[in-house]
């Protein structure tokens, strides 16, 4: 079973040369620390920066530079700022070729419900559902089932929907897998984790095809 | 074309009980933290607020819910705000809640004299509801109108006595299509200068979208989320 920095690392794997990359909050900004050094990848800010850096040295921190979670980072060589409004327009023409973000529950269609529970304080969808709705690549990060054991893999949603059919790829603590027009498709099992194990945590269709290997994280 | 006034008092001296209002900033990082306290001392009531988000419970829009001037919040998020949750939950407050994306070009389509625009953002969810979609090129996409606002209220890094604006960094943010969309524009800024000191090609915000200017005092420019790294 893989912990937050394991689905991270797994996820950095998806990230290729010369792209362009969203990361939302939780464990899609830990994807950040594994990208490979020999990589020309740039993150985008949703609040305004394309070249987000790491986070400032202590007593460096700047209140004008902060990233869409509200912590204060750094820019690195070539950055550019602009306003909320041509960073969204960038996201709707699809420049950004990745996004990676986090889900309480994914359907086999790909629909998926990350900003709402009802009955709790509901806090907003931020930039998430103008992400998902424009998104030319969604790989979502999650954890396969909740507290109680059930899986947040399912046939359909049961909380408000973010976006519709957009996800194309998730990683969880179990497994890798793939939206197709079957259904999620298995491509990759945790280290340690049985086919059997993943198929009793997916309530939505699943499609498993040949062997399914181990997945490779270093 | 002077458009300087003396401070935040006379800048909004004329907003009004009931009147909508843009309030730039994304977080606490570029917000008009001078017209902020100055509205706060006005006491007007009553108010809409289009802000990206709304403050902490003791700084920002925060300082507006805790006074009950503020009757409706439009966002995309609200989270860090204890009061904003208890005005919510016993119905003091309204809220309604937008995509960022939407929020940023419904106050684009605003400064740009365009009447709507269309966005997928939202598509088949609760967002949609009661709302126009229209198919362009096999892709589905919801009808939003440009907001209409009686003030916008911005805070910019540098500018001149002309409106011209500069922002900093990520402190951009909602500022630029906020100074464009208010029906007068109040312009807060760290550095005021005459018209001529800033390099035409450096405007972010051209003055002919900006009434009033002024420089403001003893910013605080609170940090939400201090991350940093060990040398």
């Amino acid at each position: 079973m893989l912990d937050k920095e394991g689905i991270a690392k797994r996820i950095a794997k998806e990230v290729k040369n010369g792209y362009y990359v969203n990361l939302g909050i939780g464990i899609p900004t830990l994807v950040a620390n594994y990208i490979p050094k020999d990589l020309d990848v740039i993150l985008q800010s949703e609040n305004g920066l394309l070249g987000m850096g790491p986070f400032p040295f202590e007593g460096e921190e700047d209140p004008d530079l902060i990233n869409a979670g509200k912590q204060t980072i750094t820019t690195l060589p070539g950055s550019a700022f602009f306003d909320s409004a041509m960073s969204f327009g960038m996201i709707r023409a699809r420049k950004v070729d990745l996004t990676i973000l986090g889900a309480m529950e994914v359907s086999d269609t790909g629909d998926i419900a990350n900003w709402k529970i009802p009955g709790k304080m509901v806090k907003g969808m931020g930039g998430a559902m103008d992400l998902v709705a424009s998104a030319k690549n969604i790989i979502v990060a999650m954890q396969h089932v909740n507290k109680a054991g059930e899986s947040k893999l399912l046939p359909k949603c049961t909380l408000p929907l973010t976006g519709v059919k957009c996800v194309k790829k998730i990683v969880t603590e179990l497994a890798v897998l793939d939206v197709t027009d079957k259904g999620f498709r298995l491509l990759e099992r945790a280290p340690g984790i049985s086919v059997e194990q993943i198929k009793n945590a997916t309530k939505g269709k699943l499609v498993v095809e040949g062997e399914i290997p181990e997945m490779k994280i270093d | 074309m002077n458009k300087t006034v003396p401070g935040p008092e006379d800048a909004i001296k004329d907003i009004k009980d009931g009147m909508t209002l843009m309030l730039g900033g994304f977080g606490l990082c570029g917000i008009p933290e001078n017209c902020i306290t100055a509205l706060v001392k006005k006491g007007v009531k009553g108010l809409t607020c289009i802000s990206n988000n709304a403050g902490v419970d003791d700084f920002g829009i925060g300082l507006m819910l805790k006074q009950r001037q503020v009757k409706k919040m439009i966002s995309s998020y609200v989270g860090e705000n204890a009061e904003f949750e208890r005005q919510l939950l016993s119905g003091e407050l309204e809220v309604e809640l937008i995509p960022q994306g939407t929020l940023a070009t419904r106050c684009l389509a605003s400064g740009y004299g365009m009447p709507a625009i269309f966005t997928p953002a939202g598509v088949g969810t609760e967002v949609a509801e009661g709302k126009e979609v229209r198919n362009f090129n096999g892709k589905e996409y919801l009808l939003e109108y440009a907001f209409d606002a009686d003030f916008a209220i911005v805070k910019a890094w540098k500018g001149d006595t002309h409106g011209n604006l500069i922002y900093k960094e990520t402190a951009r943010n909602f500022n630029p299509m906020m100074a464009m969309g208010g029906k007068i524009t109040i312009a807060e800024v760290e550095h005021l200068v005459p018209a001529g000191e800033l390099d035409p090609d450096h405007i972010h915000t051209p003055g002919i979208y900006v009434h009033r200017i002024f420089q403001g005092k003893n910013y605080e420019k609170r940090i939400e989320q201090r991350t940093v790294r060990k040398k």
